[in-house]
């Protein structure tokens, strides 16, 4: 299978099995188009047919010169018996090894506080509400859930854990605890903890910062742009913005951290649907690591995002990567999380298969220790996994997790971004079709796109 | 090749050799607990 399009003025074209990305003319464009029109695309062998050179001169002939036609196609030639272009998809027989496996836990979403300090009103958790029902994680819980995740990792010595909430640093002294006893278990178990921790930054101040620049390998902070942006958005309950106390602390630990091993995270909606401006924004504070991610919410949400709002959003995903192009060549560069692609190292093909690992090697557990697939579906008891005290009690929802994948949708079967999306995000294809073996489609379009634009900064970048 | 840049030399099918480890991040990361991003990840095994 092959993806090419034209973005910013170059013809990429990518072999979507192999990952193999090629920068080619408008000849060399028009022949692989050309060629890949049919029902099959064509294998090595064919390509020295004189029939398949002569069908293409057939067909381009008025824009260009048989000479030109023909070394076009020999380059497409040694591309195709490279296995660089038009691979065949041979992957999917790896798919029953992938199910096979035993369920090897390998990270952990800790709810450390279901409260906040902040009423956002997109909040997954009814703006920070939480239905009510307010808890703080207490240390004996968080331990059981570290010796869940130790004694369920099975010989995985890296392992992950999240410290997520509602807001963390309302719980911090159970953080800090925490740490700690990860830290001596990794020693007697040969482990090694990679700590994470999403904050809003209200409660932020010098020794919380000294904690995390210690012990978090990575730090996201939620920023969601321009003050009137973010304020709307991220009031305090007393319906106050929060841009002005959070943005100096924010960056002061940015700048703590080097600029690295952090993100400003912020979510675009309806209303700041120019978010490309949220992120130059960023940029203007300081910040060099940054994302801005589209809001999940019901198709009711005055905010959420509509099949219209589409062509907008990929004008200003289309803009923000030439104005990052732009930048980098300036010296002024930034990472912007959804462009981040790594086209020699990145996951291998077991990985890309596997997806989020929602459900089977990440779970999210509760302040009073359930366990759920992910932190979207805290609360739904159809998700319920068990909990830290009694391990997994419905395997039967990590084999369901475990079985979604790229070949079983149907629409992730023919997509060219299947390896890079992996299938995409379960929660949301829950919310939007009432089950996980589907995609929420105005997720998958952007994802495209982003891949798209990710790949061509690399293209722009190379030359 | 006159027609072509290829920009990369590693392919995936090739990491079906050595692949598998399981040791790289779980790919909906703390940036975006909303959105897969299998693609941005590093292999650990080359770290």
């Amino acid at each position: 299978m092959i993806h090419q399009y034209q973005n910013n003025g170059y013809n990429i074209v990518l072999d979507v099995v192999s990952g193999a990305v090629h920068v080619v003319d408008e000849l060399c464009y028009d022949v692989i188009a050309a060629l890949s029109g049919g029902v099959k695309e064509p294998a090595a062998a064919e390509l020295r047919d004189p029939e398949v050179l002569e069908e293409l001169v057939q067909k381009l002939g008025g824009s260009y010169g048989e000479d030109d036609i023909k070394d076009a196609l020999a380059d497409v030639t040694e591309l195709t018996e490279a296995g660089q272009l038009f691979v065949e998809d041979t992957y999917e027989s790896m798919i029953s090894e992938v199910k096979k496996c035993k369920t090897v836990v390998k990270a952990l979403c800790l709810h450390i506080a279901h409260d906040c300090n902040l009423a956002c009103r997109y909040c997954f958790a009814e703006e920070g509400e939480y239905h009510g029902r307010r808890a703080m994680m207490s240390f004996e819980v968080g331990k059981k859930a570290l010796d869940f995740l130790i004694a369920n990792s099975g010989s995985r010595r890296n392992l992950e854990v999240d410290f997520f909430g509602g807001e963390p640093l309302m719980n911090w002294q159970v953080v800090k605890d925490l740490v700690a006893y990860g830290r001596q278990q990794e020693k007697l178990h040969d482990k090694h903890f990679r700590f994470t921790v999403t904050t809003n930054g209200v409660l932020l101040n010098d020794e919380i910062q000294e904690f995390i620049n210690q012990e978090m390998d990575n730090v996201v902070l939620s920023l969601d742009g321009r003050r009137e942006v973010n304020d709307h958005m991220r009031p305090f309950r007393n319906g106050k913005g929060s841009y002005d106390l959070i943005v100096p602390k924010f960056q002061k630990l940015a700048d703590s951290r080097n600029q690295e091993k952090y993100y400003i995270r912020g979510t675009f909606t309806r209303e700041n649907l120019d978010f490309s401006e949220d992120i130059l924004h960023f940029a203007d504070l300081g910040f060099t690591q940054m994302s801005i991610e589209p809001v999940v919410g019901d198709a009711s949400d005055p905010y959420a995002i509509r099949e219209e709002d589409l062509p907008k959003i990929m004008e200003e995903y289309d803009k923000l990567a030439r104005v990052m192009i732009q930048r980098e060549k300036e010296g002024k560069g930034f990472q912007f999380f959804h462009f981040m692609i790594d086209l020699d190292g990145g996951p291998c093909v077991a990985k890309r298969l596997s997806g989020c690992g929602s459900g089977t090697e990440y779970l999210a557990v509760t302040p009073w220790g359930d366990l759920y697939p992910c932190h979207q579906f805290v609360g739904q008891e159809e998700f319920l996994m068990g909990n830290v005290e009694d391990g997994i009690i419905k395997p039967e929802i990590a084999d369901d997790f475990r079985s979604c994948n790229v070949y079983s949708k149907e629409k992730c079967r023919d997509c060219f971004a299947k390896f890079y999306c992996s299938g995409g995000c379960m929660a949301n294809a829950y919310h939007f079709h009432g089950t996980i073996h589907d995609t929420y489609d105005i997720g998958c379009k952007m994802q495209r796109k982003r891949v798209e634009c990710a790949i061509m900064i690399k293209a722009a970048l190379a030359e | 090749m006159k027609h072509v840049k290829t920009l990369n030399t590693q392919t995936m099918n090739n990491s079906l050799k050595k692949g598998g480890c399981g040791e790289c991040q779980t790919s909906c990361q703390s940036a975006c607990k909303t959105s897969c991003t299998v693609g941005n990840q590093t292999c650990e095994q080359k770290k």
